[in-house]
Formats: C-alpha cells, sequence, structure tokens
C-alpha cells in the first residue's frame, strides 16, 4: 500500500513551504507557461541563458505542495548547469515518475529529486511532480508557449 | 432546507430515515479503501446506486432487449412499453403536465446543449442577450458561449455576494429587450446555494424571456416541481440520482419543443423521409434520434422507484442534519474556511485550509478512505470569484451519516499533522 509519507517527504514538505526561486525574472531569456487544466494549477518558469549555460532560472504560480517543492527543486537543480544538462536531467525526472527505464545509457544521477520517486504511487500526482519541468522542457526547447500536462 | 437543521415551523412529524438499511442496498458503500471503510463524500460528482438500480438494468438485457419504437415482435413491445413507462414516472416525479415534455437525453449536459443548439440557434439574433449566473457550471456556461459566438449574442452574468447567493436586484436590472433566454443553476454543485428560481423565473416571464434552470444538483435532493417553478426548460442528469451514467432528461414546455428545431437528425425522429424533405415526428420523439440508452432508461426507472419509496421530508431532514453537523466540525478545524455561506443549502460543503492545496487535502484524506473532490469543480469562475485556486469539497447524500462527517473532520485535522 501506498504510504502518504512515501509521496510527502521531508525535503518535499521543506520546498513546499519555503519555495526556493519563487519569483519573476524581470528580463528572461526565456519562459513558458505549464498548467494543468483539470485542477487549474498554472506555474511558469523564467530562465536567463548565458550561452548554453542557465544563468538563472525560477518559477512563479499557484499550486498544491507537490508542484510547488518540485519547482523549487527543479530550478534548484538546473541553475549553473547546461542546457543540455538539464534536458537530461528533465528525461531522467520523468522517467523515474512514468517508471520507464529512460532512453539515456547513464540516467543523470538525481540527487535531492529523487525524494520524487513515491509520487509514482499516487498516478494522480504525477502531473504536478511534471508540471515546472515540463515548463522548463518548452522554455528550453520553445516548442511552445503553454504547455499542458493533461 | 438550510444550514441549520431547525425543522419548518408547522412541519409534520416525519419518520426517522433508518439510514442503515438504506446503505444496505449500495453495495459500493461496503468497500474498503487504502485499508479502510470507504466514506464516500463525492456524491455531486456522482451518486452510488442501490441494488435495485443496478439489477433492473442487468435483466433488461438478461430479459427484455429489444429495439424500441420499431418492430411488431412482442420482445420490442415489451421494451418500448418499459421505456416509455419511464417517460410517465419522470412526469410524474418533475410534475410536468404532459409525458411528451420528457426527452432522454445523455445527461445534464446534453439537456442544455439540446436547448443550446436548437432553441438558441433558431431565437438568437445579432446584438441578443443570454443570461446565465456566476454560479453555472461549465456545461451551462460554454453551450451558450458558442452559441452567442455563432450569432453574435452577448452573455451576461448575474453576480453573487461572498456567502455564494445571487444579487437579485441586478438580476432583474440586467433583464431587457434584447435578453432571449435565462439560464441558471437550481443548486450551485461547488457552494451548496439553493438558488431562489421560482422567483427568478417569474421576473424572467414578467417580460416574456423564457427560463432554462439546471436541476443536475436539485433533483438529487429537493422535491422539484416544474409546474410550479413555471420554468420553460429544466435538465436533469441520471447519475446524480442514484440512476445509471450516461441517462438525463430534459424537461421543456409542450409549446416551447414544438416551436424548435430538431436538435439531431436520424432514425426515429421522423413522420416521412424523401430526398426532397423530411417531416419529423411529434413530440418527444422529434428529440430523440437514434437507438436511446434503453438500459440508461430502465435504471432511471428503477431510481425513480427507489426514491418513490423513501419518505422524502425523512430524506431532506437528514440530508439537513449532515449539512449542520458538518459546517459545525469544519468550522471547528483551524484555519478552515467553509467557501459558500449561503442561507438556503443542499449537503454540499467546500472548503480551503489555510497554507495547503486542495490536491493535498484530497490525497492524504484518501488515505484514510474518505474519498471528497478536490479542483475547480467545472467552475473556474467560481474560484477565481473567491480567489482561490482549488476547493476540497465534501457532498452528503441520504446514504451517508453522521459517523462518516466525523471520519472525515478527522482525516483532515490529519492534514495539519502532515504539514506540521
Ligand atoms: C450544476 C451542474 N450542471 C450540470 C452538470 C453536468 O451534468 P452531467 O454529468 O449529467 O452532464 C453537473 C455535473 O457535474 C452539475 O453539477
Amino acid at each position: 500500500m501506498a504510504e502518504l509519507g512515501d509521496l510527502y517527504q521531508q525535503v518535499i514538505i521543506d520546498h513546499a513551504k519555503h519555495p526556493r526561486n519563487l519569483r519573476a525574472i524581470a528580463d528572461p531569456t526565456r519562459s513558458a507557461v505549464g498548467d494543468n487544466p483539470l485542477c487549474g494549477d498554472r506555474i511558469t518558469v523564467y530562465l536567463r541563458l548565458e550561452g548554453n549555460l542557465i544563468a538563472d532560472v525560477s518559477f512563479e504560480g499557484s499550486g498544491c505542495a507537490i508542484s510547488r517543492a518540485s519547482g523549487s527543486l527543479m530550478t534548484s537543480a538546473v541553475r549553473g548547469k547546461s542546457t543540455a544538462e538539464a534536458e537530461d536531467l528533465f528525461r531522467a525526472f520523468h522517467a523515474m515518475l512514468t517508471g520507464t527505464a529512460g532512453t539515456a545509457a547513464t540516467p543523470a544521477p538525481l540527487g535531492k529529486l529523487a525524494a520524487f520517486a513515491g509520487v509514482r504511487q499516487f498516478p494522480a500526482r504525477v502531473k504536478c511532480a511534471n508540471l515546472s519541468w515540463h515548463a522548463l522542457h518548452a522554455a528550453l526547447t520553445l516548442s511552445a508557449e503553454s504547455v499542458s500536462t493533461e | 432546507m438550510t444550514a441549520a437543521s431547525k425543522p419548518a415551523s408547522r412541519a409534520p412529524v416525519h419518520p426517522v430515515l433508518d439510514v442503515e438499511r438504506i446503505r444496505a442496498d449500495f453495495p459500493l458503500l461496503a468497500l474498503r479503501v487504502n485499508g479502510r471503510p470507504l466514506v464516500y463524500l463525492d456524491s455531486a460528482a456522482t451518486s452510488q446506486k442501490p441494488q435495485q438500480v443496478i439489477d433492473a438494468t442487468a435483466s433488461y438485457y438478461a430479459q427484455a432487449n429489444a429495439n424500441v419504437h420499431r418492430a411488431v415482435y412482442s420482445l420490442s413491445e415489451r421494451a418500448t412499453a418499459a421505456y416509455e413507462g419511464v417517460r410517465g414516472q419522470v412526469q410524474r416525479f418533475l410534475g410536468a403536465a404532459d409525458p411528451r415534455e420528457i426527452v432522454f437525453v445523455r445527461g445534464a449536459t446534453e439537456a442544455i446543449n439540446l436547448v443550446a443548439h436548437s432553441f438558441g440557434r433558431a431565437r438568437l439574433r445579432s446584438g441578443d442577450e443570454v443570461v446565465i449566473s456566476a454560479m453555472e457550471h461549465h456545461s451551462d456556461i460554454v453551450p451558450w458561449q458558442l452559441v452567442c459566438e455563432e450569432r453574435g449574442a452577448h452573455l451576461r452574468v448575474i453576480p453573487m455576494n461572498r456567502d455564494g447567493e445571487l444579487l437579485l436586484e441586478e438580476y432583474a436590472a440586467l433583464l431587457n429587450v434584447r435578453t432571449k433566454l435565462v439560464a441558471v443553476t437550481h443548486v450551485s454543485n461547488s457552494l451548496g446555494t439553493i438558488n431562489p428560481v421560482k422567483e427568478m423565473v417569474a421576473l424572467a416571464h414578467a417580460r416574456g424571456i423564457p427560463v432554462l434552470v439546471d436541476g443536475a444538483q436539485a433533483a438529487p435532493h429537493l422535491a422539484v416541481d416544474v409546474r410550479d417553478l413555471d420554468c420553460d426548460f429544466y435538465a436533469v442528469s441520471g447519475h446524480k440520482m442514484i440512476g445509471p451514467t450516461g441517462i438525463g432528461v430534459l424537461y421543456g414546455k409542450a409549446e416551447r419543443l414544438e416551436g424548435m428545431p430538431p436538435y439531431q437528425g436520424g432514425g426515429d425522429m421522423i413522420r416521412s423521409v424523401t430526398f426532397e424533405k423530411t417531416t419529423y415526428a411529434p413530440l418527444p420523439a422529434k428529440f430523440e434520434a437514434g437507438t436511446p440508452n434503453i438500459a440508461g432508461v430502465v435504471g432511471l426507472g428503477a431510481a425513480l422507484d427507489y426514491r418513490a419509496a423513501m419518505p422524502w421530508a425523512a430524506v431532506e431532514a437528514h440530508e439537513a442534519d449532515l449539512l449542520g453537523y458538518a459546517t459545525e466540525r469544519l468550522s471547528a478545524i483551524p484555519g478552515l474556511k467553509i467557501v459558500g455561506t449561503a442561507r438556503h443549502k443542499v449537503s454540499v460543503v467546500s472548503f480551503v485550509l489555510e497554507g495547503v492545496h486542495a490536491h493535498d487535502i484530497g490525497t492524504i484524506v484518501d488515505q484514510q478512505g474518505v474519498a471528497i473532490r478536490s479542483g475547480h469543480h467545472c467552475t473556474q469562475p467560481v474560484m477565481d470569484f473567491f480567489g482561490v485556486p482549488a476547493t476540497a469539497r465534501a457532498s452528503f447524500a441520504f446514504y451517508n451519516t453522521r459517523r462518516e462527517v466525523d471520519a472525515l473532520a478527522a482525516a483532515v485535522m490529519t492534514v495539519r499533522e502532515v504539514f506540521g
């Protein structure tokens, strides 16, 4: 049986209550909105790129504890990384949540992001954990102005 | 029924509802979820079904399945008689004058879409107005937006106050010569408010404006009388009132329905077809193209039978008690705020918890077997009005108990512990 503690890990609660990088960037190189029409959650991710380097990254928006913590940990994880490294993390994170092996031969090390592993047991909440990552991915690839996790 | 569970002054003494006996009729209520007994508090989304409804649907397929209105053999006649028999039951249930005024549809959504397509498209001209309310379900907003856009008409919205009550003076002021229809919900699914629809119909009729009432959330709780309300259309959803999914009812006054063009074309809705010209069948067949949801209709009939056998005054008193008790128990939780505090409510309690998103509440209480809804409940404008992204909503049916309210309150208390 899925346990609540698997979902609401201490690090997730901490980041949900005290989200890092919860702000707008005045002059972002790129930004993208992720929204989850089913719950009305909406998150904007801002990026300031210097060449291929993510010099600054932040997020804004309303959402549940899982989506806030995910935004907080995502922005903390990709700051200072190259865009390619951030995309690797996106894929590894997505693979962890969906229980697929992922495509990379050696998946990017997830570090603190592994706290979200328990979300997999709560299928209705997977999209909450994914939301900011999909927005990041959209901003990185400029695939869309708004992405949806539905 | 009001938040205060005080019986009306001269109400007859009603028998107490034997809730445990009723619960035994609903097999799903005996389920265990996450190792705990299921506490099902999401009947506003869809109600559970008694065995009688489940059996009626099954035995229709096992013993009476044949298409309706089409053949001369006995089995088909029996299916037709069962189908048309339920139409009569619905007519009596809603207090309609004539069974021809009862159209079977998929649900409340289709009932509203039928009126928007048929009546709306035929009547609306550029510059006309359709009046809806600030607390409509998306299914009573979007069909009107679509038809207004197509016809160059405009949507006007009756505002509400912070308790979730419509402002009747503002409503009266919205009505004018360009108003071609009022579409308003009888009961709000996200706030629980019972709107004074009879008064609202009278105000519209004084100006010759027809009114559609969305009864999806009212019919499960209230004794509805469409002739007393005098509304022109009334939409009902079967699955919210212990009936099967995929069946609903549109009530329409005969003279209104007569004057409306068909909604969908096909079999059963015609009188004669040639490639040059088709003439339509009389009511209600004109609006029932194709093979209908016969099993659903039969199941709905069983649901109405079940309901008719219940002492309704006792049901209303029991639900009022649950509403009052849940309001009291939840209000006592620190940081909890109830959204929707109208004087007249059905047993629906929406709430927010300071610093905690509704989805986290939903997941945490689910671990204790408590099923509530979290989200915008298909009423995004209501969420915007109250400045919240979402609410948690517990909705009670006659089969719920005070013990289940206790389970809800205890489960909500643990939300605080998780976020402690
Ligand atoms: C007020 C209201 N109107 C309409 C609907 C749609 O009903 P149905 O599911 O029968 O299409 C609902 C259901 O959620 C509702 O609550």
